[in-house]
Parts: C-alpha cells; structure tokens; sequence
C-alpha cells in the first residue's frame, strides 16, 4: 500500500502538481489524501491520518514548493500526525522502516536554485528539513523526485513527469512484492 | 401589630443606614436601633421576650440558606473541621472561662455552665459580617462554619446536660430513651422530607409558574422543619440547617435561596434589634464592675482561645485575630442556657442577669472589634503590598443563562474539559430532563436579580448570555450591565437587530446564532460549484470579516433608520468592490507568483 499525502491550496488551478496528482490516484493500491480537500479549516483528523500511514509501506509527500517549503497544512500535519509516542520518542517506532518519496514542485527553473540564480541555492539544499524530518521518525528516504518549472512546462515534458513517477511507484511496488517487509537494510 | 411593624421598620430604616455610614456595620446599626426603640430607650416595645422568640426564625432561615450552599458531600468534607476544630474550641475556650468563673467565686457546676455557655458564638452575628466582607467562601470563613456548626450540635447536650449538675435534679418526666427516639425520629424525616418529598413537590409548585406560591412554599418547607424539631426537641435551626443541605443538590436551590433570602434578612435585622432591646441598662448601672469585668474576660479569654484553635486548624497567620474576633462575643444560644440554668438553680439570678448582659455587650462589641482589627491590620501593613487574594473554591468562574439547543453546546464544552459552570433555565421540564441526563442545571428565571446573585454573578468570571427571547435577553445584559459592571458577556444573538441592540450595550463578545452555520451553507455551495475546499473557506472568512465590520460601524446610530438603511447599500457596494479585488489579486497570484499553480 502507498500513501499519497499531497497537499495543494487549490487543486484545481494547478497544472502540473493536478497532472501528477490525477495519475498517482488512480494507481492501484494508492491511498490519495489531499489534504486541502479534507481539512478545508486545518482541523486534521489524526487519528485518521496515523491509521493511513499505519497501512503504508511507502509515504509520498506531494505539494508545491511555497517559500521555499512545505504548504502551511502539511506543515500543520506534520505538527500534529507525527507526534511524540507514535511517530518518535519512548514508543514511537509507528513509522520507523516505512520508506519515503518526497516530491517538489518548484516554480523555479534548476538555473533559478543555483548559487548565480534568483533562489541563490540549489535546490538540495532547501531539502534537509523534509529529509530529516522523516529520517527523525525512522522512515528510509528515497532520492526525492522534484519537478523543476512547474509552471512553464510544455505538455510533452508534463507527460514525461506523470510517466516517470507512475512508473517509479509501479517498479517500487514490484520490487517491494519480491522483498518481504524488514529484510532490506 | 402594625404599630410594632411600623417602630421596627422605621428604626431599622433610620439606624442601619446611619450606621454603615459611620463604618459601624449593620449588625451594630440594629442593635442601636433595638436600644433606641427598647424599654431603655423610647419604651416603644415592651413585650422583649415574644419579639425575641419570634425572630429567632431569623437566624432558622440563615441556616437553612447556609445548608443550600453546602452540598453534602462538603459537608462531609469539612467533618474534621467540624468535630475536631469544633470540640476543641468549646473545651479550651469553656475551660478557659470556668477557671475565669471558679476565680470570681462561682461554685464550680455554675462555672462550668457558665463557661462553656459563653464559650458559644453568636452564629447570626458571625455568619453575617462574614457574609458582608465576603468571607464565607475563603479558608478562614470555612474553618469559622465549622466551628459555629459544631457549637449549634452542642447547644443541645449542654443544655440538656444543665439539670444533671443542678443539686436539685429536674426532669420533664419522659425516660432517656423516649427522647432519644423523638430525635432519631425527627431527622429521619427530615432526610425523608428533603430527599424524597421535597423535590417532587417543588416540580410542581414550579410549574404552576405562580411566584408567590413558590416563595409560600419555600417558607412552608422551613417553617414546618423547624416545628418538627421543636417537638423532637432539637434545635430548629439544626434542622433548618439539615434540610437545607439536603436540597442544595436539587435544581430549585438558587430559586429557594432567592425567595427566603429577603425573609432571612428581614427576621436576623427583627432578631439584632432584640438584643439591642433585651440590654437590661438598670442592672448594668446596679453592677457597673462587675459587668465589665465579666465581659473583659469574656472576650480576652475567648479572643486568646480562639486564636490558638485558628492556629492549630491551620489558618493563615494574617486572619487568626480575624477569625478570634468574628467568634468572641457570646452567643444567644447563651440566653437559653442562663435561663434554664437559672431555673434549674445552678445560677442564682443575679450572676444570670449578669452574664446575659455581658453577652449581649460582647455582641455589640463584635462590630468594634472588628473595625479595630482593620485599623491595626492596615496599620500593620503600612505601605507594604497588597495581599495575595484568597482563591475561592466555591466560586462559580463561569453563568450560563438559557439551557436549550444554544447554551448545551457552550455548557457541555466546558463540562467535557471538566470546568465548572452554573446554568440557568426557566422552563420547568427543559431542567427537569436535562437532569436526568446528569447535567447540572438550576431552575429560575435568570433575568432576576436575586437569582443572579444567588448564581454567584458577584463572583464569577464571565457570563454566557444564550437565552433565546430577545426581550429576555437584553433585560439580562441590562440587569447586568446595572449590578455587576465588571462581569463579561459572552451573548448569543437571534438576528442583526439584537446584534446591535446587544453590541450598543458594550457586549463584548455577540455571535448570531445563524450566521456561522449560513457562511458554511455558503461554503458548501462554492464547492459544489467547484470551488477548492480552501478557497470557499477563504471567501467566508473575508465574508465574514466585512459583515462584522460594516455592522460594528451601525452600532453607533442603529436607531437612525435612514442611516442604518444608507449604510447597509453602501455595505453591499463596498462588498462587491471588495470581493473583486480580491478575485483579481488572487487570479494575478495564481497565474504569476513564482511559487503558485505548479
């Protein structure tokens, strides 16, 4: 089972995170959560949210990157379904061995996250808070999948992102069949 | 008897303001009213003795008050305080007092009669000026009840105990056994009458929805315990006390108290000027010294006494002479056991006549003890900081007006955080099933001033006005607004009108009942019209911010009607200019911010 949690203020007036987001739901064996359509005012279940994650080998995190991070909301499901006894602290192993794909949708272009560029970095290093706060939880980090030039990419190139992402889920989920849970390092 | 009414009211009326304008009390204020009008004053009474019987149906209905806001298992609370605290006051202040007695050449059965009969405070008095400062509810105030509980359980083995020291042994010829029967018989009905009877019967007096009968009954219910135990022989007032406690679980307690409240107060002002009256001034210049003495005595034996039992129930070092003064004078318990003991010939007629003034004296004296200890006290914490206040357990933080399908919602919030509130409701049967589903409501109409105070108004921290006639409901934050200017409304409204009505009335906080469920209303059909979720919340909550603010600019001249009707057109204008910009600031936001619409 993968878990989706993807998170866009309006999903509708999104082209390219839409593009992914329509692709990635309709997979077999993906449980969808966006998390501005459940949570409209921010009152996250996260009883609910934990159980989603509970039946998940594989925890996608999808949004546009807004000021260089994550959407205010899954910040707020962050703050709130991660929490102590559950996903760290005494007790808390509910996600440790689980792995973790993040996936970015920049604005910016890779020549606008360059120490030259407007974003004065690469794009890398806005990354470690999200990596890390998965690593803190014991989850495995995949090599995230970031989308450069979300807003200005031609149909062609869109087209190739939802390929590619479907077919890294479907190769993750054919190899996971093969590798029973725990015995990878 | 109309003449009687007419000296009594018009003393009271003259003296007790007088006096409190003077700082004296009220309590001194009767007093001097009862000396004024008494047999050594003006001699407009005469028959001291009926007056003084009558009225000590004053101090019955102050305990039966007291037991209203005493739930039982407080009661059981306080049992340490009460037979521990309680015994060991009247021991060391009547041991106290007898040697006192035994030193001025009383025989030892008379001191010892003497002495624990003086060793008795005067509950009206005490209970009183603790209740004009505001003291019942603190440590010290409680630690005061029950001492004064325990010496109304006392009182009556004392006083039965009178014929036994007596050389000459009287009896009232019935066996020990038969009076032991009356009593047990006595308080399992009263148990019976306020537990069973009392509150079935209440239902339906409430619902008859007549005042006066209710306020006939509550007097009824009194009166009547009261003759119960006058026949078993037990202090009224212990009975009074008894049922009171009994009822103040039920849901009429508020509106029991509100209706015997101006009784209680009228009679204990009736019972004050007796004492005033029943001063014998020609003994008191017969036996000028000796008087003085005895009441020189009576008070510092009992004021050291009395410090060292607030020392050792744990009271705070700043009210121990606080809580020694409220309970130094005598008490008119003490008349009862002088009168007995006089017949019964353990005291001799003058030592009576003596004594009973020197308690009387010792009553008057509480006011000016009291002012004297204020005196010191300020004087003794000169310019040094204001004390920490006394935390109240017993105040209510929250009043929640109007039980039905509004406050519920505001109440079980706060009961499901275990917060206490106190609810009001008027309509009979709402209270009666909310009851049966464990809720806490009481049963009164809230606009009522009394009921209000009884609800704690004076104390409590804020007040949820949710009741659902409009009338009613600004008659409330009127009412409120009047008595307890510094207790914050949180109100509900029906509609734009009370809104205003309430909002002009300095309301802090007004929410109408409707408008929050519209703007979802509202929220649910942008999304069916496929608007994102967050974004129909967006547009509510700017929605809402321009309604609030367009409708606080009306308050002002809400009843220029012109003026109200210009403004909201011109509302409705700025609304639409407003959402325009908005749209076009969020469309440029979408298609052109950097980080949007990927």
């Amino acid at each position: 089972m993968i878990c989706v949690v993807h998170a866009h203020p309006y999903p509708s007036r999104s082209r390219t995170n839409r593009a992914l987001a329509d692709a990635l739901r309709a997979l077999p064996g993906v449980d969808f959560r966006s998390l501005y359509d459940l949570y409209p005012d921010f009152d996250i279940d996260a009883a609910a949210e934990q159980k989603a994650l509970e039946q998940a080998r594989l925890v996608v995190w999808m949004h546009p990157v807004l000021w260089y991070s994550v959407p205010a909301l899954l910040k707020h499901w962050i703050d709130k379904v991660l929490a102590y006894g559950w996903a760290y602290g005494e007790g808390g192993h509910a996600l440790s061995g689980k792995h973790c794909l993040w996936v970015p949708t920049a604005g910016g272009d890779e020549r606008d996250f360059a120490p030259a560029g407007i974003h004065g970095h690469p794009f890398a290093d806005y990354a470690p808070t999200v990596e890390q706060t998965a690593r803190f939880c014991g989850m495995r980090w995949e090599p995230p999948y970031v989308v450069y030039d979300a807003m200005n990419i031609d149909d062609a190139a869109l087209a190739g992102h939802v390929a590619a992402l479907t077919d890294r889920l479907a190769s993750w989920s054919r190899q996971q069949a093969t590798e029973p849970m725990g015995t990878a390092p | 008897m109309m003449r009687d009414a007419l000296v009594y009211l018009a003393a009271a009326v003259i003296c007790v303001p007088l006096a409190k304008r003077f700082g004296l009390g009220s309590i001194l204020g009767y007093l001097i009213a009862g000396v004024a009008i008494g047999p050594w004053g003006l001699r407009l009474v005469e028959d001291v003795e009926s007056i003084q019987h009558f009225s000590e149906f004053g101090v019955v209905l102050m305990l039966f008050v007291i037991g209203l806001e005493l739930e039982a298992q407080r009661l059981w609370a306080m049992r340490g305080a009460v037979f521990g605290g309680g015994t060991f006051q009247l021991v060391l202040s009547g041991a106290a007092l007898a040697a006192g007695g035994v030193a001025l050449g009383m025989s030892a059965e008379a001191a010892i009669v003497a002495g624990l009969a003086l060793g008795l405070s005067s509950t009206a008095i005490a209970m009183q000026t603790m209740a004009e400062r505001n003291l019942v509810p603190t440590p010290m105030g409680r630690s005061a009840f029950a001492v004064l509980l325990f010496q109304d359980i006392a009182a009556i083995p004392l006083l039965a105990a009178i014929p036994l020291l007596a050389a000459h042994a009287w009896t009232d010829g019935s066996p020990p056994w038969q009076q032991a029967g009356k009593v047990v018989g006595a308080v399992i009905a009263v148990l019976v009458i306020g537990r069973y009877l009392t509150r079935p019967v209440l239902r339906i007096v409430a619902g008859s929805n007549i005042r006066e009968v209710f306020t006939a009954f509550s007097l009824l219910l009194v009166i009547g315990i009261a003759q119960l135990m006058t026949l078993a022989g037990i202090s009224m007032a212990l009975g009074a006390f008894l049922a009171g406690v009994l009822l103040a679980s039920s849901e009429y307690k508020h509106a029991l108290e509100t209706d015997i409240e101006p009784f209680k107060g009228l009679l204990l002002g009736l019972f004050f000027i007796s004492v005033g009256m029943g001063v014998d001034f020609g003994l008191l210049v017969r036996a000028p010294g000796t008087i003085a003495v005895i009441v020189a005595g009576l008070l510092s034996f009992k004021l050291v006494t009395l410090w060292i039992v607030a020392t050792v129930m744990g009271v705070g070092s700043k009210q121990r002479w606080l809580f020694a003064a409220l309970l130094a004078q005598g008490g008119e318990f003490a008349f009862v056991v002088f009168n007995v003991a006089e017949t019964a010939g353990v005291l001799t007629a003058q030592r009576a006549g003596e004594l009973t003034i020197a308690v009387a004296l010792s009553m008057a004296a509480t006011p000016l003890m009291l002012l004297l200890h204020d005196k010191l006290a300020a004087w003794r914490a000169g310019s040094s900081r204001r004390p920490d206040d006394e935390i109240r357990e017993s105040g209510n933080p929250v009043i929640i007006a109007g039980f039905g399908r509004y406050g519920q919602i505001v109440a079980r919030m706060l009961f499901a955080n275990g917060m206490r509130a106190i609810v009001l409701d008027h309509d009979t049967e709402q209270v009666e099933l909310l009851r049966k589903f464990g809720y806490k409501v009481f049963y009164g109409d809230a606009t009522r001033l009394d009921l209000l105070r009884a609800a704690g108004a004076g104390e409590a921290c804020l007040l949820v006005n949710a009741i659902d006639d409009i009338a009613d409901s600004i008659a409330l934050t009127d009412r409120v607004r009047e008595h307890f200017p510094k207790l914050p409304i949180i109100a509900r409204a029906r509609n734009v009108s009370h809104y205003v009505e309430l909002r002009s009335r300095g309301v802090e906080i007004v929410e109408r009942e409707t408008f929050e469920s519209a703007l979802r209303t509202g929220r649910h059909v942008l999304e069916s019209l496929g608007v994102d979720r967050f974004r129909a919340r967006e547009i509510a909550d700017a929605f809402r911010r321009h309604n609030l603010m367009t409708l606080d600019a009306l308050v002002p001249h809400f009843r220029d009607e012109a003026k109200v009707l210009s403004e909201a057109k011109a509302g409705r204008e700025e609304l639409r200019e407003f959402f325009a910009r908005d749209r076009a600031q969020f469309e440029t936001e979408q298609r052109k911010g950097w980080k949007a619409g990927s």
